[in-house]
């Protein structure tokens, strides 16, 4: 047995470690970048081996805190992809005009900008009275950063030009308020919006929701996982609703393809048939 | 002498400055039947969609084509798309991240050469081709320490010295040579290697 498949058992060992001492369950993560995240966290503590790692984090609260910031990816944006809402307003919205009232799911919202752009959508289409989004994600640290809205300042001239670009009706300055080097996202956007913990590799079903939105999340799963979570969409969407994934993210290789048929195929929409 | 037997399964590219034209040369050179897949890494702008997979498919006869996340590695030519990293699971499937950029790069060259180690080990070979930053030197030595093979395009030959000479700095390459030499070398050594190992 060489030093790599010696490793591979450390890392077995070390994810079933993180399941049963803080219930996350890493283990049917896409390896490579996984792998990645943690050989990084472990040149930064000086750590000589991932069986050290495993010891530290089974005693250390603390330490635990910050691999679980390395280990889930919290990098997002305002309107990412401009093309994909403007898709989402021309090819959705109408749809969902149908309905008195909405639920919308951002699952793994992150810090929360994909949800504060729904938001936005939904105001400026005259939708967002009637709607309930649940935005969630499995790391509470950034929950709570989603939940406050603050974001920093030198992302806003992107976070425009986004908005811009993906059909906004306004002006991007209607939404916050420039605080020192933050601005501040105007609160009547969060008042319909549910932050709160889901983990997507354990819990299940919690309402019937009209547009699904996980976007960047199953390209850190393995199939199985991406399976999993695909079915539980499944689950939780009604007929003709919506769902949205990330720009490289598929449902081609789940079983559950059959039931949703592609309305935008490049932006990933897609509709659930039955 | 191990590299000369080994019989290699697959080859990681990395370029960026004068990429396009360094990547046309060496894929030029090689035949349909080209036994190994390759899978390359260049920086491109972040919006740059999938030409470069065009492009070069016209400009050689193998098949070339932007990777998808958890496709099957196959005979073929996959091209990291802009804005992702792109890496090999140990199954040997690609998997796709928008990790932070790693040497101010996404894709970053050493991000998929780290993990080609893990799913090829020594039957891994890399190439470096011309860049304007030190991106992939990183991850050359790394595959040296595991019993890879590197060839890096002779800086003087290259658009952008800085990628070759980071690679040549950072470890013992295995070859250094001009930028038309590269495919007909690539290609030599693995059918050499095949031969070899009929007889072994
Ligand atoms: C790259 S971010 C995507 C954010 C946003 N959807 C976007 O596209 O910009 C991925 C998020 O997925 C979350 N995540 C990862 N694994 C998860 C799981 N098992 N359950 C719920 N959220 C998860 C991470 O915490 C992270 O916030």
């Amino acid at each position: 047995m060489n030093d790599i498949e010696t490793q591979n058992i450390e890392l077995q060992l070390l994810l079933q470690a993180i399941y049963l001492k803080y219930g996350y369950d890493f283990r049917n993560y896409s390896k490579a970048s996984l792998k990645r995240r943690i050989n990084h966290r472990l040149l930064k503590e000086g750590l000589e081996s991932l069986s050290a790692m495993q010891h530290k984090l089974l005693y250390d609260v603390h330490f635990f805190d910050r691999l679980l910031l390395d280990m889930s990816i919290n990098v997002t944006e305002m309107f990412r992809d401009p093309s994909f809402y403007l898709a989402l307003r021309k090819y959705v919205i109408p749809k969902l005009k149908q309905h008195s009232f909405l639920k919308i799911w951002h699952a793994g919202c992150s810090s929360g900008e994909e949800a504060y752009s729904m938001a936005i959508i939904l105001k400026e289409e005259g939708l967002y009275d009637n709607t309930q989004i649940y935005a969630t994600d499995m790391n509470e640290v950034i929950l709570k950063q989603a939940k406050e809205g603050i974001f920093k300042i030198n992302k806003l001239k992107q976070y425009t030009a986004n908005y811009q670009k993906s059909g906004g009706l306004e002006s991007f300055s209607n939404y916050y308020v420039a605080h020192y080097d933050h601005v501040v996202m105007d609160k009547s956007l969060k008042k319909n919006i549910l932050f709160s913990d889901h983990n997507l590799a354990i819990d299940g079903v919690f309402g019937e929701m009209n547009l699904i939105l996980c976007r960047n999340v199953l390209i850190y799963f393995n199939s199985e996982l991406q399976n999993r979570v695909l079915k539980l969409f499944f689950d939780s969407l009604g007929k003709d609703s919506f769902l949205c994934l990330g720009s490289k993210e598929s449902i081609y290789f789940s079983k559950t393809s059959d039931a949703f048929k592609e309305v935008v195929k490049e932006e990933r929409i897609y509709r659930k048939l039955y | 002498m191990k590299n000369e037997i080994n019989l290699f399964e697959a080859v990681v590219i990395g370029s960026s400055a004068g990429g396009i034209h360094a990547l046309s040369s060496v894929l030029a050179a090689l035949p349909s039947e080209f036994p190994l897949p390759i899978i390359i890494v260049q920086h491109l702008h972040p919006h740059s969609d999938s030409y470069l997979a065009h492009i070069l498919s016209t400009k050689c006869e193998l098949k070339v084509k932007q990777a998808d996340e958890k496709e099957t590695i196959t005979n073929a030519v996959y091209i990291a798309p802009p804005n992702y990293h792109l890496l090999i699971e140990e199954d040997r499937s690609l998997s796709l991240s928008i990790d932070k950029h790693v040497n101010f790069a996404r894709p970053s060259v050493d991000v998929l050469f780290e993990s080609a180690i893990y799913a090829y080990q020594d039957k891994l070979i890399a190439i470096i081709l011309t860049g304007a930053n030190n991106d992939g030197s990183q991850g050359v030595k790394n595959i040296k320490e595991n019993g890879g093979y590197v060839i890096v395009q002779e800086p003087t030959t290259a658009e952008a010295d800085a990628m070759p000479k980071a690679a040549i700095a950072a470890t013992k390459v295995d070859k250094i040579l001009p930028l038309e030499q590269i495919g007909p070398y690539l290609l030599a050594m693995v059918n050499h290697s095949r031969r070899v190992h009929r007889f072994l």
